[in-house]
This record gives structure tokens, C-alpha cells and sequence, in this order.
């Protein structure tokens, strides 16, 4: 604290003895510096010492650009000390140099125009500049274009941010200048990129920036949205009649959809045209405050429940002079009608706006097509999702007909299954490899268990199996919650499965999203080579047709049923590894996900790997699209989505890919 | 002559003098009434209880009577609560707003009583202005009958589209199990009108009566035990019929039933609207005693315990689903509400609010395989010793 007070006093000093040394250097009275002995950029900052050495925003611009117009070799060099407050001036002759720390409260001088040193100096015989922000800043501007073409990469690179950050007329020149000369392929298209945007916006020309309007009325980037919105920015007026000199953009009618009569007279009384308007309450509150022995302008109080008596009292208020007119509605229509209100661009050039709508409209629509795109890819990603939470319950309710409601508890344990081999398996590539496996045997255990324990003896009881699994099912999901809480715990992805496979500013999609939709074929593929080309799957085909012929051609039913209901419960357990990697895991994650798996295989068709395949990828694209529709909404969309549901089974009760035929069953 | 369904089946004489008893016997126990030995919360679990067991005796004609597993009857329960607590919150907002506007220098108009009220109601929506669906809610009456209406129009409907295209067995399940997600969902939004996840609350305090909670709560008792014994008596005489054939038949061999010329879906449209609105009347008488509803009352678990309780308590017979309901809600009361002592086994302490759920799971599945007629069953196994 001390330190700093310490400082300031220096530095106040410092301000007076500038400001002598500034009056006499004007005086001519004293001892001009040696011209002969001063480097070209000291003579050139000496002609204004006084305003640099206490540089103010509004005064050292065309100081900055005399600086720069020196062409000297060492003006970079100089302007970034400057911009880092490494410059001082000596006290006693009123030089500057770029100074650096040696010991203590010395410090090292050196030249500005050689870098040599030139000696040292107390600290307490310099001054140090200290620009301001705004100053700064204009020396960060006069600074890129050196920047622009300085032999260091990262230097470039931080110009060009630094132009992306805050850009502005003046850099056009510079950074044009700078292309032809430009080594770096890359940064060369970057660097042509941003010449066009700022032409955009800045060009003395009106042709070279509808030019460049057009020219990138193709891109799809965030960065040429940004640059062209602003010159299409608006403005709402309200005046008497159209200004001539103003770049209309539309005028607005009062009671439209864009300008509601109330806030239409609200412009007017912000603009001073018109009275304000009272409103009820401010009607009630004016009355209140005039209570006079009962009644309020001669009418009594316990009629004001009446919103005319309330008017008529007001009237009477207003007509003794102690409240301002009511302006009613006449009077607000009036008012309206004798103004007109509209919106004006700021570019003033009617030219460039038309270009700049023209391009913006492109944009828009390919915008539109680009996110038409990934909808469908999100539409897909959902879709993969639920047909990986579906395939198993398409096997054992699809195939066997055995409504197993603790299907989604099964997803539940293959990701805790994944969560617990983490704790053990630090690597996450090597976990998720042990993980998917180790899930698979463990829910299929648990399915055998489950199998040979209670719904063998429920063959042909379909509601009393439903019921006897959802005893197992909140079992299953409160025993979760005593072991591993009720908070979510994470299952973390392995690193190269992180970020998204970017194809442009609109359209992206994570490289999750596409593992778990390539995981969903593959299973699509096991499941079809399992059943058609395997002897288990012959089996179970011919039990689920026929169990007693089956069992007569030697096929042992209860050993097959055994084997398939473990299947479809290991692949929900594998499942529900897949979808832990997106989802947090908590004990409620297969509740979430068992009514939509049975909508999926309902919707679908009972029975038939296909049919899954298809209610999937329908429910999982309806759901996208209805949120998009209703993107602030997923509830409704999901609400929507089930009634939709509902009035498909209408007209396929059977779902999309309904079994013929004796296969059909009943 | 045939013999009225009274005179044909005893069970329900004895039913109703039981719950005339446990009635009379409550009332004098009461803190409102009587000598105090139950407190006020516990006459509420009881009137609480008395209507799970009306909603219980509505599954079991469904379900136990007719084969249809609805999982939704919750969804119905639910809405019945909330078309009686639109009434109760409106009613009750309006007095608490006409009296503060009161206060003031100039009597409210009209229009501000009912700013007052939407503001009051629909602050926490963030909402001012009240939805269509709230034009009935000054009055009693139509609520009340909304109460039915509202309920019965969506069984109706939806019933009408599902047996029209022949659903039937766990698809009818699935799908009645979705239509309560959805309406559960629907309502979980804040622009649904009915003030998203916040629910109507303060349902417990009836507009305009002073009475203490001691003695409103025996009110709400003996209107529960009534409607429970007048819905027991409707779904006996229901059941007894001709048309109780029908709907067995149904259950028992639905395309026999159609074959022979009945017109199967009008039966079943009939019995669920029937249902529907059974359930409706016992959440109207719940809610009020509960004091709050919100849209996680109906989700889809609640109605799966519904078929719980009807299941353990043994379907198929009226008063198997009270038994079940009163039984099974009851115990999980005193298993969750922390009542029951936590037992300590030295390397790890069991308690009873994290372990019930996993037992009730259990003690389905096992009444499920083992004992299919549930508690109801022990009768006929009493019935039996007296007759050898």
C-alpha cells in the first residue's frame, strides 16, 4: 500500500514537472535538445512531448499517426513498449527511452532508435507514460499493422484476433496491405476472410462493399452473420411525417402484429408528442389521494367499484384542475393517426442494406437446410439410442412375448456394471473394453436368474408376468439406490470419443453420437446373424412358434427360453453402458427408458427386428421434430409425441411391420 | 323372484357393517369428536385411506371383472383432485384477495379482485392471467361436476380409440400406462394452466369455514367412508347383473362374448368410463385431505401401485381391493414415514425406509407366484375349514 502510495506521489510529481517542462519547451527559452545528437524517432517524438507524455484519447491519434508515418524501423518497437508502459521520459531533458528495471530503484535507459543503452537513471529522475485504456487501444490499432506482417507466426495471429475482436475502419488499410506479402498459406485465406468482412462494414466504396456482400452471402459462418447483422440493424422512430434523408426499412402501422397500439403510444410519449396515458391503477391511485368527506369529485367512494363511476370521479377531478386530463382512448386513436411510425437502418446507403438483406436471406435458407441436416442426424442419434434400450426387450418381449417390465432396471445394472469396473480400471479405453463384456454377463445372470426363478411359471400369463416383474423392477431400483446413492455418478467416455465431428458452424455431431449409432448396426447385425444363421436362433424361432413341436423335434423349450431371455438381458446391459456414456447413471435410468422402448417395439411391430428398427427411428425423428417445432418445450414434445403414439395404434394396432399369419399368434 | 344382489351375496352386507363400525368407532376415538386418542394427521391417513381403497375397488372392476389391466386409473384419480382444487384454491384465493383489497381507500372493481387472484395464484408460473380451463373455477357446483365430466370424457375417448381398434391385453396396458405419462407430463409444464410441478396446494382449507383442521378432518372422514361404501354398493349392484356376466364373460373369453351378439367394446367403454369417474370421485375426496396435488401424483408408478395393491389384496372380489388397498397403503405409510424401528445387525443397520420398497418388490413377486388370490384368498381358505 505504502509502495503504491509512494508511486502516485512520484507520478503527481512527475504530471508537474512535465507540465513546466512543456511550457518552457514552448517558451523556445530552454536549452533545446541537440538535434544532431537525437536518433530520428526521439526527433519526431520530441515535436510533441508534451502531449505524449500525457497522451489523451482524444488528442494523440494524430500523433500516433505522424509516428507511424515516420516509417522508422524502430516505431513498433517503440509503440509496444509504449502500449506495455515500458517507455520514460528522463526529468531533466525531457527524453524518452525505453527503460528497463536494473537494481533496486535504478534503472537501464535505452535508446529508442538503436536499442543500444545509453545509461542508467534513479527512478526518481524518470517519469513513466502510463496511456490509458483508450490510448492503448489506439496504439494496439496502429500496432497490427506491423503486427500484420511481423516475421513471427503467433504475432500475426494475435493481430488477427485482436482485428476479430474489435474491428474497426481504420484496420482495413493495414490488413489489406498485408496480404499480397503473406507467407502462411493458411492464415493468408484467413486473413482474406477478414478483409472481406470489414469491407463489408467499412469500405469507403459502396460497390466494393455490396461486392463483398455478395461475395459471402454463401457462407454459412458465425463471423459473417455477426458483420452483416449490424448493417441491418434498425431503429423504431415515431415523427410527425417520413423524414426525407433516412434509409427507410418499413413503416409500421399502430395495432399491427409488429406494433401494438399500446406500445405505439408509449413511443409517442417517450418522443414528447403526446400525453401519457393514465392507467387503471394510476387512475385508482389519483382518486385515492383526492378523497374529499367520503366521496371523490362528488361521487362516493363506495360506488368507485364501478370502473365508470371511477372515470366519471376523475373526469370531475380533472375539470376542478387538480388532475391532469384523462386521455382517453379518442384522444390516444388521434394521436396515433396524426403520426407516423418506422424504422430506419443506420447504414444510410439504401444500396448496401438491399445487399445485405439479399445476403442474409441467403444465408438464412441454407442456415435452414444445414439445420434441416442436423435435425435428421440428432433425429438419427435418438433413434440409435432407443433402439439400443429396445433390441433387448425386441428379443424377450418381441420374440418370447414376456412383458418384462425390469427390462429398463437391466439397463440400469450394465451401467452401473460400467461405473464400478471404472472405479476399479483408471484407463477409460481399456474400462469401456472390460466394461461392455463384463455388463453383458452380468445381466445376463441376472435374466437366467429372473428367468428360472418367476416367469417360467408364468408362461401364458402375460399380465401376472408384467406385474411379477415390475415387483422386481422397483426392487431391483431401490436396491441401486442403497448401494450407490441417489446422486448421478458419472461414466466417463475415453478421450478419443470426446468433441464432435465438425462439417460446419451449423452442423456438428459428436463422435458419441456416432459410436452409439454405429454400436446400435452393430447389434442390428449380431441380432440378424444370431436368429437366422445360428442354432440357437433356429431354436428359438421354432419354440416361439411352436414350443410343443419344437419340443417333439427334440428342441428342449425351457433350456431355449432360458438361453434367449438371458440374451435379450445382456444386451440391455450392454445398452445401458452405451447409453451411461451420455447419460448421467442414477437408479431411475431405465425407468426413463422403459416406456419408450415399449412404444418402440409396439410401434414398430411385435416380433420382428425390423419393425424396432423402424419404431426407433420414428419415434426418435418425432421427437426431434416436435422439438424443434417446440424447442423450448421438451415435456410437451414428449407429451405430443405418446398422443401421436396413441393415434398411430389406431390405424396399425399391429405397428408398422405387422407378422401375417399363423406367426402372428392369436 | 330372484333375490336382490344384496340377498345374493352377503359379503357386501358384511363390508358395509364393518365400515359402518369402523366408522362410528373412529368418530369416537377422534380428536374432533371424541375422546382424542387419534390424532388429527392420523383421521387424515385414515380418510386418506379410505379413498386409495374406493380408487382400488374401481381397478378391481377393471381389472379383477373385466381382465383389463389399465395402468392408468391413477391418471383419472388424479385429475378428479385436481378439478375440486381448482375450486378450493380459487375460492379460498378470493376471500384472502377481496380482504386485503379491502383494506384500501376505494373498493376494488371486479376486474381487480380477478387481476388479484390470477396474480395470486399464477405469480409462481410467473402468469398473471388465468387459462381457459379456470372459467368454471368460482363455481362449486360445476367444478363438482367436472369432477365427473372431465375424467369421464377422457375415459371415454380414449377408451373409444383403444378397444375400437381391438387393443387389448398388455398392449391395452402399455398404452394406458402412456396416456398417464403423458397427461403427467403434460402438466409438469408451467403453461399447462395448473401451475406446473408447484401443483395446487393449500386444498386442506376450506373456503369460508372456521372450523378447526380437528374437525374438518372428520368431516372429509366421513364423506371418504361414505363414498366408499355407496361406490362398494354401485359396483356390487354393477357386478351383479346381467351386465356383470357380460363383463366376466369378457374377461373370461372375450371372443366368445362377441360371438354371441354382445357388443364387447360398448361393455368395456361402459365399465372403464364407469371406472374413470369412480376413481375421479376418490381423488376429489383425497386431495382435499391431502392439501396438496401435484402432476407427480399421477405418474405412471402410482398406478402400477394401484394394481399392487389390488393384486395382494386379491382381485376379483370387492372387498379383496379394499383389504389390499388398506393393507398395503398402510404399512407403507409406517415403513416410510420413518415409524418403524431401524434394526441394527452390528455390521449394518437395516432401515425401513430404504429397504421397504425392496421388500414390497419382493413380496409382489412372491404373491404373484404363490398366492394368486392375495389376501382375499385366506377366506375361502376359512370358508373351507367350516364347511369339512
Amino acid at each position: 500500500m505504502s509502495k503504491f502510495l509512494h508511486a502516485c506521489r512520484i507520478l503527481i510529481c512527475g504530471v508537474f514537472v512535465l507540465l513546466a517542462q512543456a511550457a518552457l519547451a514552448q517558451d523556445d527559452t530552454a536549452p533545446d535538445p541537440q538535434p544532431g545528437q537525437l536518433g530520428p524517432l526521439q526527433t519526431v517524438l520530441q515535436q510533441d512531448a508534451a502531449l505524449i507524455a500525457k497522451a489523451s484519447r482524444t488528442t494523440i491519434g494524430p500523433i500516433i499517426d505522424a509516428i507511424v508515418a515516420s516509417e522508422l524501423p524502430s516505431v513498433p518497437h517503440f509503440l509496444s513498449a509504449w502500449q506495455n508502459k515500458d517507455v520514460w521520459q528522463r526529468a531533466e531533458d525531457g527524453l524518452f527511452f525505453v527503460a528497463t528495471k536494473a537494481d533496486g530503484k535504478t534503472y537501464r535507459l535505452l535508446d529508442l532508435d538503436t536499442g543500444t543503452e545509453v545509461g542508467t537513471a534513479a527512478k526518481d529522475e524518470l517519469d513513466q507514460l502510463k496511456p490509458n485504456s483508450g490510448v492503448r487501444g489506439l496504439i494496439a490499432t496502429a500496432l497490427v499493422q506491423f503486427q500484420l506482417s511481423d516475421p513471427n507466426r503467433d504475432t500475426r495471429v494475435e493481430a488477427l484476433v485482436a482485428i476479430e475482436r474489435r474491428p474497426g475502419p481504420d484496420l482495413l488499410t493495414p490488413l489489406r496491405a498485408s496480404i499480397p506479402a503473406e507467407p502462411d498459406a493458411e492464415l493468408k485465406a484467413r486473413k482474406t476472410r477478414i478483409e472481406r468482412l470489414l469491407t463489408m462494414a467499412y469500405d469507403a466504396d459502396p460497390a466494393a462493399r455490396i461486392d463483398a456482400i455478395e461475395a459471402m452471402s454463401t457462407d454459412l459462418g458465425v463471423d459473417v452473420r455477426a458483420a452483416l447483422n449490424p448493417l441491418v440493424a434498425t431503429q423504431r422512430q415515431v415523427a410527425q411525417t417520413l423524414p426525407e434523408d433516412i434509409n427507410l426499412a418499413r413503416e409500421l402501422t399502430p395495432g399491427s402484429e409488429d406494433l401494438s397500439r399500446d406500445a405505439a403510444y408509449v413511443m409517442l410519449v417517450d418522443a414528447g408528442l403526446a400525453p401519457p396515458h393514465q392507467s387503471a391503477a394510476e387512475l385508482k391511485s389519483q382518486l385515492s389521494q383526492h378523497i374529499d368527506a367520503g366521496r371523490v369529485g362528488g361521487v362516493p367512494v363506495a360506488q368507485l367499484s364501478n370502473p365508470e363511476a371511477r372515470v366519471t370521479a376523475y373526469a370531475a377531478l380533472a375539470a376542478a384542475g387538480v388532475v391532469p386530463q384523462l386521455v382517453t382512448e379518442a384522444d390516444v386513436d388521434a394521436a396515433l393517426a396524426s403520426h407516423v411510425f418506422f424504422e430506419s437502418y443506420a447504414e444510410k446507403d439504401p444500396a448496401v442494406t438491399a445487399a445485405a438483406n439479399a445476403a442474409l436471406a441467403t444465408i438464412a435458407t441454407r442456415v435452414g437446410v444445414n439445420q434441416a441436416l442436423d435435425l435428421g442426424l440428432d433425429a438419427i442419434s435418438l433413434a440409435s439410442i432407443y433402439f439400443l434400450a429396445a433390441i433387448g426387450l425386441a428379443i424377450t418381449f418381441g420374440l418370447m412375448g414376456v412383458i418384462n417390465m425390469a427390462h429398463g432396471e437391466f439397463i440400469m445394472m450394465g451401467a452401473y456394471t460400467g461405473y464400478v469396473v471404472q472405479q476399479v480400471i483408471p484407463n477409460h479405453t481399456v474400462s469401456i473394453l472390460v466394461a461392455i463384456p463384463l455388463a453383458f454377463a452380468v445381466t445376463f445372470a441376472a435374466g437366467v436368474a429372473m428367468e428360472r426363478l418367476v416367469i417360467r411359471h408364468l408362461y401364458h400369463r402375460p399380465l401376472e408376468t408384467l406385474l411379477a416383474t415390475f415387483g422386481i423392477s422397483i426392487a431391483l431400483q431401490q436396491l441401486a439406490k442403497n448401494i450407490f446413492g441417489t446422486q448421478a455418478r458419472p461414466l466417463t467416455s475415453p478421450g478419443w470419443l470426446d468433441g464432435a465431428l465438425v462439417m460446419n458452424d451449423v452442423l456438428a455431431i459428436s463422435y458419441i453420437r456416432i459410436a452409439i449409432f454405429v454400436l446400435a448396426l452393430i447389434f442390428l447385425g449380431l441380432f440378424l446373424f444370431l436368429m437366422k444363421r445360428t442354432r440357437l436362433g433356429l431354436e428359438t424361432r421354432a419354440v416361439t412358434q411352436n414350443p410343443r413341436m419344437a419340443a417333439s423335434m427334440g428342441i428342449n423349450p425351457g433350456r431355449v427360453n432360458m438361453l434367449t431371455f438371458g440374451l435379450g438381458s445382456g444386451i440391455a446391459g450392454i445398452a445401458g453402458v452405451a447409453i451411461g456414456l451420455y447419460a448421467k447413471v442414477t437408479s431411475e435410468l431405465g425407468a426413463d427408458y422403459i416406456v419408450q422402448s415399449f412404444m418402440t417395439v409396439v410401434v414398430g411391430g411385435v416380433g420382428n427386428i425390423w419393425g424396432a428398427l423402424l419404431g426407433a427411428t420414428m419415434i426418435g425423428s418425432l421427437q426431434k421434430g416436435i422439438e424443434w417445432l417446440n424447442p423450448s418445450n421438451t415435456l410437451a414434445a414428449q407429451t405430443y409425441m405418446i398422443i401421436f403414439i396413441i393415434i398411430f395404434i389406431q390405424f396399425r394396432p399391429r405397428g408398422i411391420i405387422a407378422l401375417k399369419g399363423r406367426a402372428a399368434g392369436d | 323372484m330372484r333375490k336382490s344382489f344384496i340377498g345374493q351375496n352377503p359379503s357386501i352386507l358384511i363390508f358395509l357393517l364393518c365400515l359402518a363400525a369402523f366408522t362410528l368407532a373412529v368418530s369416537l376415538l377422534a380428536e374432533g369428536f371424541g375422546i382424542g386418542v387419534l390424532s388429527t394427521s392420523f383421521i387424515k391417513t385414515l380418510g386418506k385411506t379410505l379413498c386409495l381403497c374406493l380408487v382400488a375397488i374401481a381397478m378391481d372392476l377393471i381389472w379383477g371383472y373385466c381382465g383389463i389391466l389399465s395402468l392408468g386409473h391413477f391418471a383419472f384419480f388424479g385429475l378428479g383432485g385436481y378439478m375440486i382444487g381448482m375450486w378450493l384454491m380459487y375460492a379460498r384465493t378470493e376471500i384472502i384477495v377481496q380482504n386485503a383489497l379491502a383494506q384500501g381507500d376505494i373498493p376494488p372493481t371486479a376486474q381487480e379482485v380477478i387481476d388479484g387472484i390470477g396474480s395470486q395464484i399464477f405469480g409462481v408460473v410467473g402468469s398473471s392471467d388465468f387459462p381457459v380451463i379456470w372459467v368454471f373455477a368460482d363455481s362449486l357446483v360445476l367444478q363438482l361436476l367436472l369432477v365427473l365430466v372431465v375424467p369421464g370424457v377422457l375415459a371415454l375417448v380414449f377408451g373409444w380409440l383403444a378397444f375400437r381398434s381391438r387393443v387389448a391385453g398388455v398392449y391395452l396396458s402399455i398404452l394406458t400406462q402412456a396416456m398417464t405419462l403423458a397427461l403427467a407430463l403434460y402438466l409438469f409444464q408451467n403453461d399447462s394452466g395448473l401451475r406446473g410441478n408447484n401443483g395446487l396446494s393449500g386444498l386442506q382449507n376450506l373456503p369460508g369455514v372456521t372450523a378447526p383442521q380437528s374437525v374438518v378432518s372428520m368431516w372429509f372422514f366421513w364423506a371418504s367412508a361414505l363414498a366408499l361404501g355407496a361406490g362398494y354398493l354401485v359396483s356390487a349392484w354393477v357386478i351383479s347383473g346381467k351386465f356383470g356376466s357380460v363383463i366376466r364373460g369378457i374377461r373370461d373369453n372375450e371372443a366368445r362374448v362377441r360371438f354371441l351378439g354382445y357388443p364387447v367394446e360398448t361393455f368395456k367403454l361402459m365399465l372403464f368410463t364407469l371406472t374413470a369417474m369412480i376413481a375421479a370421485i376418490a381423488g376429489a375426496l383425497y386431495y382435499p385431505q391431502a392439501g396438496i396435488i401435484n402432476p407427480a401424483e399421477i405418474a405412471p408408478i402410482a398406478s402400477i401401485y394401484l394394481a399392487v395393491w389390488v393384486a395382494i389384496g386379491g382381485r376379483g372380489r370387492l372387498y379383496g381391493a379394499v383389504l389390499g388397498a388398506a393393507f398395503v397403503s398402510l404399512v407403507s405409510t409406517w415403513f416410510t414415514g420413518g415409524q418403524a424401528p431401524d434394526i441394527n445387525l452390528g455390521f449394518y443397520t437395516v432401515q425401513w425406509v430404504d429397504w421397504w420398497q425392496v421388500i414390497l418388490g419382493i413380496s409382489f413377486v412372491l404373491v404373484t407366484l404363490f398366492a394368486p388370490k392375495g389376501i382375499g384368498g385366506l377366506f375361502d381358505l376359512l370358508k373351507r375349514e367350516s364347511r369339512s
